[in-house]
């Protein structure tokens, strides 16, 4: 099993960065990202980025946004472009296929995103003096965690809706539907009773930061576990073929 | 090795109230080129894809290389090469990338496979042009990179569902050559689809017809053209309505062109008439025969007739 994901993931990256056209935008992207967040943020907010929440959250949505692409075209575009069926005529099991394409997706997020936290700690160690300066163990974990999981998550949406959408296009057009969701959720907590708001936030501020990191990780893992088991159960050869 | 590549047994496939697939039996020896031919929406893909494993039968069973497909998919699909209705090749990849995958797939060891595609590649003409992508190339050259991909891992059984379709007769010829040779060199069965009856004529050493799911005749192409006789053309001087009321009557002919006015009379006769017994009567009722032809049955006509047959319940 182990050599039949490496296969997918070989041939997932070979197509990300193969094409001529396609392999200098992904490779310009990806650059542009890591000038952004390695460079160039950091050096905006100095010394607290190593300690400040913000990091926290940039690092769990970056990595969903590099992977947007890749996983709304994981069944959707190879549905599209008459390769699917091949692909599912050959040997590889259900479980190579699906976890192939969900890990080349999340992988290449996660590894942007980590180089991307690693440039930021050598650009600011550079940048500064009285260094040297590293994330605190917790905080690195926690950044670690956080984008692992959140990319995770929607990396598997992703591909729960590549696999029922005709196009890559329709399948891109779901998931982000539901990214505008997950945006907008916080500000929801305005049109809640004042009261209940008010006790929410004194409930929120006696909280320490790593048991709510700790809370939230949790959370995101069951989610993560549920969806991928959705996807299994999705994953079903004539069903993908007749869809 | 199962003496049978493939035998099914009573398999069906329904979609809703349609019958893809209605209660087909066929048996397909090993070692051989087998033709599936049938006019489009005939059930044909929908049969390999039965015989892949890809969808489950309504009822019925199949046994692909002595698997069966509702239980041993997995082991049928490692056995089996395919080219489906599309080529199925990633085309932002290169030509030896698009092998490398599937070799990988296969679990060729690397040594073996690279051997495998530089000879493949070789075989078909495309070694010099291995590390181009192949989105530029023509359909002839992506089929010919399709055929060497299925080929890649040696299988004992090839699905080519269409393979010249969409080709310029050129490219098509090549290509029949180029498996014709491949099936020998590889020694593997090869089950076919196609509408082209010249092609399975001469690639096939047996051949079924299909139509609407059901199974209309199988054998050999010389076979089934025994089957179904030509019609016979005789040319005559001293023809009357009498005499063709009287070929009718005798030897339940249908005649398709009675020329009692320019004496040229095309007969069709069943299976147990002979032409020698037409002319002895016309002999005998002092018509004078000039001419006597039967040509051979083309594949094409049986395919034709039976289709026909099929249409009108004969």
């Amino acid at each position: 099993m182990g050599y039949d994901i490496q296969t997918m993931l070989w041939k997932e990256w070979k197509e990300l960065f193969a094409r001529r056209a396609a392999g200098r935008g992904t490779l310009l992207s990806t650059l542009i990202i890591l000038g952004m967040l390695g460079v160039f943020l950091p050096l905006q907010v100095g010394a607290d980025w190593f300690t400040q929440p913000l990091t926290l959250i940039v690092w769990a949505w970056l990595p969903i946004f590099l992977t947007l692409g890749m996983v709304t075209d994981s069944f959707a575009g190879e549905r599209e472009r008459h390769t699917l069926e091949t692909l599912l005529s050959t040997r590889l099991p259900d479980a190579a296929i699906l976890l192939g394409k969900l890990l080349a997706a999340v992988l290449y997020g996660w590894s942007v995103a980590v180089l991307s936290l690693l440039l930021a700690a050598l650009t600011l160690n550079l940048a500064l003096k009285n260094g040297p300066y590293f994330y605190a163990p917790g905080f690195l974990a926690a950044a670690l965690g956080f984008s692992l999981l959140s990319t995770g998550l929607f990396a598997g949406l992703g591909v729960l809706a590549s696999l029922r959408a005709a196009t890559a296009r329709q399948a891109y057009q779901r998931l982000s539907l539901l990214l505008l969701v997950f945006y907008f959720l916080p500000f929801g907590v305005q049109f809640l009773p004042t009261d209940l708001r008010l006790r929410l936030l004194d409930a929120l501020m006696r909280l320490d930061l790593a048991s709510v990191a700790v809370g939230v990780m949790g959370v995101l893992l069951v989610l993560n576990l549920a969806v991928l088991s959705l996807c299994f159960r999705r994953f079903q050869r004539a069903r993908l073929l007749l869809d | 090795m199962s003496l049978y590549a493939i035998r099914t047994e009573h398999l069906s496939r329904a979609f809703g109230t349609l019958r893809a697939v209605d209660d087909l039996n066929l048996e397909v020896p090993a070692g051989i080129i087998f033709g599936f031919l049938g006019p489009n929406g005939a059930g044909k893909t929908t049969t390999i894809r039965l015989l892949l494993g890809l969808l489950p039968p309504t009822t019925g069973t199949a046994f692909v290389l002595g698997y069966d497909v509702r239980t041993q998919a997995d082991a049928v699909r490692a056995r089996c090469g395919a080219l489906l209705e599309h080529t199925g090749l990633y085309e932002r990849l290169s030509a030896e990338d698009n092998l490398e995958f599937f070799g990988r797939v296969a679990r060729l060891p690397r040594a073996e496979r690279r051997a495998r595609i530089r000879q493949l590649l070789t075989d078909v003409g495309l070694w010099e042009r291995r590390a181009e992508p192949i989105a530029t190339w023509s359909r002839g050259m992506k089929q010919k990179l399709a055929i060497a991909r299925a080929l890649l891992h040696r299988p004992a059984l090839l699905f080519l569902d269409e393979p010249t379709a969409g080709l310029d007769a050129l490219a098509a010829a090549a290509l029949r050559e180029d498996l014709a040779a491949l099936a020998r060199q590889e020694g593997i069965t090869i089950f076919l689809t196609t509408h082209n009856l010249t092609e399975a004529e001469r690639l096939c050493q047996q051949v079924a017809v299909i139509r609407e799911g059901r199974l209309l005749a199988v054998g050999s192409p010389e076979a089934l053209r025994r089957q179904r006789q030509a019609p016979v053309h005789v040319v005559t001087t001293g023809l009357s309505p009498a005499v063709l009321e009287g070929l009718r009557a005798t030897f339940g002919a249908e005649v398709v062109q009675p020329g009692a006015a320019d004496g040229h009379l095309v007969l069709n006769l069943g299976p147990q008439q002979s032409a020698a017994a037409v002319v002895a009567y016309l002999v005998r009722q002092g018509v004078a025969v000039e001419e006597v032809r039967r040509e051979g049955a083309s594949l094409e006509t049986v395919f034709l007739n039976l289709v026909q047959e099929n249409e009108h319940g004969i």
